[in-house]
């Protein structure tokens, strides 16, 4: 399993995804680039339970991230031949038809004999919504404090996030495929490094760098070049940008690193740009397993694209878990028109009043009606200053609110304004604007007593 | 002495709900206490006045050179439910870095701050 001896023994943990929609050439690339123990693939975003959920309910074979099928298939000699060991959190809300599907896959590729998938379960609370909230959980809104009956008969999905402790258990019952439902993005890369090292559960410095390890590769090649705005003209080659590895030891300090021959570069200004990302109290980023402290991080540069880390702190984590809800909250649509120069954003403008009073005319009622001007103030709003007059600028006008056929009716005019509204309009080829069902998200706690994984390992 | 955000940070935003962060980081090491002493959570929340619709918080991470801002009340609702163009908060970081400070003339020297240069309008101006 391991590459070098037990007294300086490094795991190499590799990131194939950053999210469903990542680079499908990573995991190849990962896998064959060079050495590596542990191939970590995190496929789950906020909403995408939420459509995960919806295609289960069309298909109760589906409801996972298909995407990681073919990742696997493109890499069965790395896993059959190599040793090399996978863990996704590509189950979504369906972990076991999606190793039915890595299983069946296997028996095509003619390995099943050396496979070994580990599933876990247990993280999804929707069959079991009504009993919790009578039995006094709330599962109240984080942001608002709103208690979740208010929206009860409009949820989609609900999964507790899980940690580490069960993906461990499979890798010790010798799983060599790991898939999980909603783990933590951080757990996947933490706890193959928990299982070779063999930390306790309460071994909280050591957890604590697995989880901050876990963080900085889970959104794949954006700690190592990827979307780095620090000198981003001189970064080389993102066209071939190597996708990060952990090179773990056993004390709980680790270097990120990328195969040789890739691009991209990793440096402590790219690490550092990662670990600030989506960052809320950098004292507390809790987990399931252990409360990391990110301000005890030390970052020293170990050669060229490499970047050491050590120093960490952590402390025990609460007796909650959070769970991830996604429930029905309306429809939405956003249209577009283009004008151009000469007065493009006065023309843009007039466009802008012409729909309002169109919409306040016909009497439909929306939630929230937003226009931008794409060109001039879209994504810097007033801090963007006077734009002057430029070639070109994008009107985005968008609606949301629970009557669809309001949101309907608003799609139908767009289109008009080409004819009837103010002159030098174009890019509406497009047409209508499409109608979106809005899944929102509702993040809530639960005891974590109520949260009971299992774990089953197919031969 | 002005000395714009962009030549002496650089940034990375990201969402959490309907709140933004920003992660503020110095591109050298004896440019944090700048960040750290003009870069507060007042100033910030009057760059963004008309942006935002929350409160502002600050953090400090002098082991990464670094500050942490979350803007409440930044995304229209935040995820699915916005209708901005950066829903998910991604350029926050961009606009922050327009902020201009103005720094003690020996101060910038003695710290080598790169200092005026012919900017653009990257920033709100005083009368507004």
């Amino acid at each position: 399993m391991s590459t070098t001896d037990k007294s300086g023994r490094i795991v190499r943990v590799a990131a194939g995804q950053g999210f469903w929609g990542d680079w499908l050439e990573a995991p190849r690339r990962q896998a064959e680039g060079g050495p590596i123990d542990y191939l970590m693939l995190d496929y789950l975003a906020e909403v995408t339970m939420s459509i995960l959920q919806k295609q289960k309910e069309r298909d109760p074979k589906m409801g996972y991230a298909r995407d990681f099928i073919g990742a696997v298939e493109s890499i069965w000699p790395a896993i059959a031949e190599r040793g090399v060991r996978v863990i996704a959190n590509a189950g979504g809300v369906n972990p076991p038809s999606c190793a039915d599907a890595v299983r069946q896959s296997a028996e095509r590729a003619g390995v099943s004999k050396s496979v070994r998938i580990g599933v876990v379960t247990g993280d999804d609370l929707l069959p079991r919504l009504d009993e919790l909230i009578a039995g006094g959980h709330a599962l109240a809104n984080m942001e608002t404090g709103e208690p979740l009956s208010t929206v009860r008969d409009r949820v989609l999905s609900a999964n507790a996030y899980i940690g580490s402790t069960p993906i461990v258990e499979a890798l010790s019952k010798n799983a060599n495929i790991v898939i999980t439902g909603r783990s933590t993005d951080t757990a996947l890369t933490m706890a193959p490094l928990r299982f070779e090292f063999g930390w306790g559960t309460e071994d909280w410095d050591r957890l604590a760098a697995g989880i901050i390890a876990g963080h900085i590769i889970e959104c794949g090649a954006q700690c190592s070049g990827g979307n780095c705005l620090y000198d981003w003209q001189n970064i080389p080659d993102l066209a071939n940008v190597g996708y990060p590895i952990v090179e773990g030891s056993a004390d709980g300090t680790f270097v990120i690193a990328k195969h040789p021959n890739t691009g991209g570069r990793i440096s402590i200004r790219s690490v550092t740009e990662q670990l600030v990302y989506e960052m809320g109290d950098p004292h507390s980023y809790i987990t399931p397993d252990v409360v990391a402290d990110f301000t005890t991080i030390r970052l020293e540069d170990a050669g060229e694209n490499r970047v050491r880390v050590f120093g960490i702190k952590g402390r025990p984590p609460t007796d909650k878990l959070k769970v991830s809800i996604a429930y029905r909250a309306g429809f939405k649509a956003v249209g577009t028109l283009v004008y151009s120069w000469p007065d493009a954003l006065p023309k843009a403008q007039l466009a802008d009043r012409v729909l309002r009073e169109r919409l306040d005319n016909l009497g439909l009622r929306f939630d929230k009606v937003l226009s931008e001007f794409v060109g001039a103030s879209a994504t810097h709003g007033p801090l963007a200053g006077d734009p002057g007059d430029p070639p070109e600028v994008q009107l985005r006008f968008g609606v949301r609110g629970e009557d669809k056929a309001a949101v309907e009716r608003f799609t139908r005019e767009i289109a008009p304004l080409v004819l009837n509204g103010p002159p030098s309009v174009t890019g509406f080829a497009g047409g209508r604007p499409k109608v979106e069902e809005i899944v929102a998200y509702w993040p809530a706690l639960v005891d974590k007593s109520v949260v009971q994984t299992r774990v089953e390992v197919l031969e | 002495m002005k000395v714009r955000l962009l030549d002496i940070a650089h940034a990375r935003s990201g969402d959490k709900g309907d709140t933004a962060n920003v992660g503020l980081i110095a591109v050298d090491r004896s440019w944090y206490p700048v960040l750290e002493r003009y870069v507060t959570r007042d100033r910030v929340a009057a760059h963004f006045r008309g942006v935002i619709t929350g409160k502002v918080e600050r953090y400090e991470l002098p082991n990464l050179n670094a500050l942490n801002f979350l803007l409440h009340g930044a995304l229209d609702g935040g995820g699915t439910l916005s209708l901005k163009t950066d829903a998910q908060g991604k350029v926050f970081s961009t606009a922050l870095l327009r902020m201009v400070l103005d720094i003690p003339d020996d101060e910038a020297r003695a710290l080598k701050l790169p200092g005026s240069k012919q900017w653009p309008s990257y920033q709100r101006s005083p009368k507004e």
